[in-house]
């Protein structure tokens, strides 16, 4: 069966362990996360975490019945099936010498990223978007030498029907 | 007049819920970090039995819990006396058993400086428990503790873990009884779909080969009479996993006897060949299914369990049902009714005289020779128990033939560790069971090797005057792995020769207890009718033959219609 990417949204109990719980469910059973997400929602006492995973029908299938069946989950959305708009964002030191400032502000225009911190070598670019917008800017300023990258997982919620 | 609410320890709040939760007994081994509970339980009409070990505490926990239908409780230290429950856990956990383990903790200030005793048992049980907790305030004990027991019996039951640190447990609070929780992220359905019932029915009408798998589920949602009426009114011949033993009368026209790795051969070939096969409370295990591609090829597959992650595991099937077993049986039976379905018994005859075919072909059966055979040590105590023995086993050889040759015609009479096959889980399950059934024979089915996994336990059962009694079939070596070691890999019997053992009769007599031995077959029933007979725990050692293999047999992973019959 064909492996595809699955994007799911998990309302939580905000709790210690409660992630370790969701990791060892995947590392247990032998599943991969990609990326992970955690931060409060506007109630203190609820989590929301956005995973990135992949597998076959079957096993998208198991995993979103076994983080059902923990305890601490209190919902389970898998936005794949939906309509959703999903953001990363990563922040990304690139060496900055002369003859390229100008082609780096200008891709920085281009993508609609934004420079965070400047020094004499380097900038600092803040860029945010999907995961292939991410993609197509860091092919286009590596060349340019990436002294450091920090990147986010996927957030992500589901489009408001219209 | 100023009305001073009264304040108790957090020992005190635990006896207070113990109390509402209709625990009567409980089942430990006391420690540093724990004595102020056992202190506590001392003044209570609590029954309290000490272990000698904490993995026996947990499995006997376990034995309780199956042969009352009720909730186990254990109670252990910090530290080792948590790491040692966790086989215990592990084994609950995959069988499905109510239990609540309580494990003391260092004290709060004390957590995480690597202190005397101290372990992270919430981060080490926590695959194999349903749910478990670490206490940090004493104001949340008391709603901690009924979660414990509303999750360990609700939905699909299993062990839930509670650490509690020193300081919480000598601590004060104000305490007044809880409801039975709710809570917004655990919500078990038990209420199966109708349309799906319905469904369900529709195949089980056109249906010409059926056959039902029953598995622990109905045993736990106690369904047997339940599953019993179905399959009688639709003359359905069953058959059941390990932990279905006891599910549906063993000794039933319709009973084809145990599935799987070492099920019957009618029951391998049945499967094989039906075109409806309804599982209800199964999980579709490994060593039920062999080669998955091969199973049930020509079926269409009804499955009912409570549990959603157990449906489209393993197998794929037509009509998957969430919810209580017995649930949907007694609707299965009630739209049955409706539907005034009369079953043409000429319809039916076909399959079960083909059944009855594979019965002849190959029925269960061992030539008694002039040394014991272990299938023949059971067959008597069968007879001697006349069927209504508890019986628990250990894992492997002994385990396999139990539940072949002892036929169980009631549920929570065969006890066993199915899922983790957890050797050294026969025993301390017996004691359990004895104290929940003290009307009951128990019978603890042994091999050598694994009754001394837990031997300690024997000084339990002489304490608390449990008139248990161990088969110990006893063949000086580690049988299931020596068998494999003898049809695929050459013979070569790598670390399986346990020959250097103690004499188990002088070892039963050390203990206070009673040991017999049989040496020839003539010994066997004189022997079984003098333990049975005693009023004391026994140890009964019978050298059977060395060699005896379990057939029929499937090997790993392959077809369960491909067996090894001999």
């Amino acid at each position: 069966m064909v492996e595809e990417k699955h994007t799911i949204s998990l309302l939580v109990d905000n709790q210690p362990g409660v992630l370790s719980r969701i990791s060892g469910m995947f590392s247990g059973r032998g599943y991969n996360i990609e990326s992970l997400c955690v931060a409060a929602t506007m109630d203190p006492l609820v989590s929301r975490i956005t995973l990135v995973t992949r597998g076959d029908q079957l096993i998208i299938e198991q995993i979103n019945k076994q983080l059902n069946k923990l305890v601490n989950v209190i919902k389970v959305h898998d936005l794949t099936q939906t309509d959703f708009v999903e953001r990363q964002t990563a922040l990304v030191k690139v060496r900055a010498r002369p003859a390229q400032k100008a082609e780096i502000l200008r891709l920085v225009d281009i993508f609609r990223c934004k420079v965070v911190d400047v020094s004499s070598t380097h900038y600092t670019v803040e860029v945010t978007g999907t995961d292939e917008k991410l993609e197509a800017f860091l092919d286009l300023i590596k060349p340019m030498g990436i002294k450091e990258i920090a990147r986010t997982g996927a957030i992500a919620l589901p489009r408001n029907k219209k | 007049m100023e009305v001073k609410e009264l304040k108790l320890t957090g020992a005190r709040i635990l006896m207070e819920i113990f109390k509402e939760e209709g625990v009567d007994t409980v089942f430990g081994l006391i420690g540093a970090a724990v004595m102020d509970i056992f202190h506590e339980l001392a003044d209570t009409n609590i029954q309290h039995i000490m272990a000698r070990h904490e993995q026996g505490a947990v499995h006997a926990a376990d034995g309780y819990a199956r042969a009352r239908r009720s909730i186990g409780v254990c109670i252990v230290t910090s530290g080792p006396g948590a790491t040692n429950t966790i086989s215990g856990l592990a084994s609950a956990y995959m069988d499905s058993i109510p239990m609540v383990v309580f494990t003391a903790q260092v004290p709060t200030s004390l957590i995480g400086n690597d202190a005397f005793q101290e372990v992270d048992i919430v981060g080490i049980s926590r695959p194999c428990t349903k749910h478990n907790y670490l206490v940090r305030n004493i104001e949340d004990l008391a709603r901690t503790v009924k979660e414990a027991f509303y999750i360990a019996r609700s939905g699909r039951p299993g062990p839930v873990l509670v650490d509690i640190p020193k300081d919480i447990i000598q601590g004060k609070t104000s305490y007044h009884p809880l409801p039975t929780p709710s809570l917004k992220s655990y919500n078990p359905t038990y209420k199966p779909n109708i349309k799906q019932l319905k469904k369900a029915i529709g195949l089980i009408k056109d249906a010409k080969r059926p056959v039902m798998l029953a598995g622990g589920g109905v045993v736990l949602s106690s369904a047997s009479k339940k599953i019993t009426e179905f399959a009688r009114r639709l003359i359905i011949p069953v058959t059941t996993s390990l932990m279905g033993l006891g599910a549906f009368p063993g000794t039933d026209d319709l009973w084809l006897g145990m599935l799987g790795m070492h099920g019957t051969y009618r029951a391998n070939m049945a499967v094989g060949s039906c075109d409806l096969l309804i599982g209800i409370g199964v999980r579709f295990d490994d060593r039920v299914t062999g080669k998955i591609d091969t199973f049930a090829p020509h079926a269409k597959i009804i499955h009912i369990d409570i549990d959603p992650t157990s449906i489209r595991k393993n197998i794929q099937v037509t009509i998957p049902i969430v919810g209580d077993c017995k649930m949907a049986l007694i609707e299965l039976n009630r739209l049955l009714n409706e539907d005034g379905l009369v079953i043409d018994k000429e319809k039916t005859k076909p399959w079960l005289e083909q059944i009855d075919k594979w019965k002849s072909t190959a029925p269960l059966s061992y030539d008694q020779t002039d040394t014991i055979k272990p299938q023949y040590v059971i067959e008597k105590l069968y007879e001697l128990s006349k069927g209504s023995a508890i019986v628990t086993t250990e894992v492997g050889q002994n385990q396999m033939w139990a539940a072949q040759y002892y036929h169980f015609d009631r549920p929570n009479s065969f006890i066993t560790s199915g899922g983790l096959g957890c050797m050294g889980f026969g025993l301390p399950a017996a004691i359990g069971a004895q104290l929940a059934r003290p009307d009951r024979l128990v019978v603890d089915i042994a091999g050598d090797g694994s009754i001394q996994m837990n031997i300690q336990e024997m000084a339990t059962a002489v304490q608390f005057k449990l008139p248990v009694k161990i088969v110990i079939l006893n063949n000086k070596y580690l049988g299931m792995v020596r068998q494999w070691q003898q049809l695929f890999y050459d013979k070569k019997y790598v670390s399986t020769d346990i020959d250097v053992a103690p004499d188990f009769v002088k070892l039963a007599e050390a203990y206070g207890a009673i040991g017999l031995r049989a040496t020839r077959p003539e010994e066997v029933v004189p022997v079984l009718k003098k333990a049975i007979e005693a009023p004391e725990p026994v140890i009964m050692d019978f050298w059977v033959d060395r060699e005896e293999c379990v057939y029929p047999m499937v090997s790993a992973g392959g077809p369960i219609t491909d067996m090894l019959l001999a």
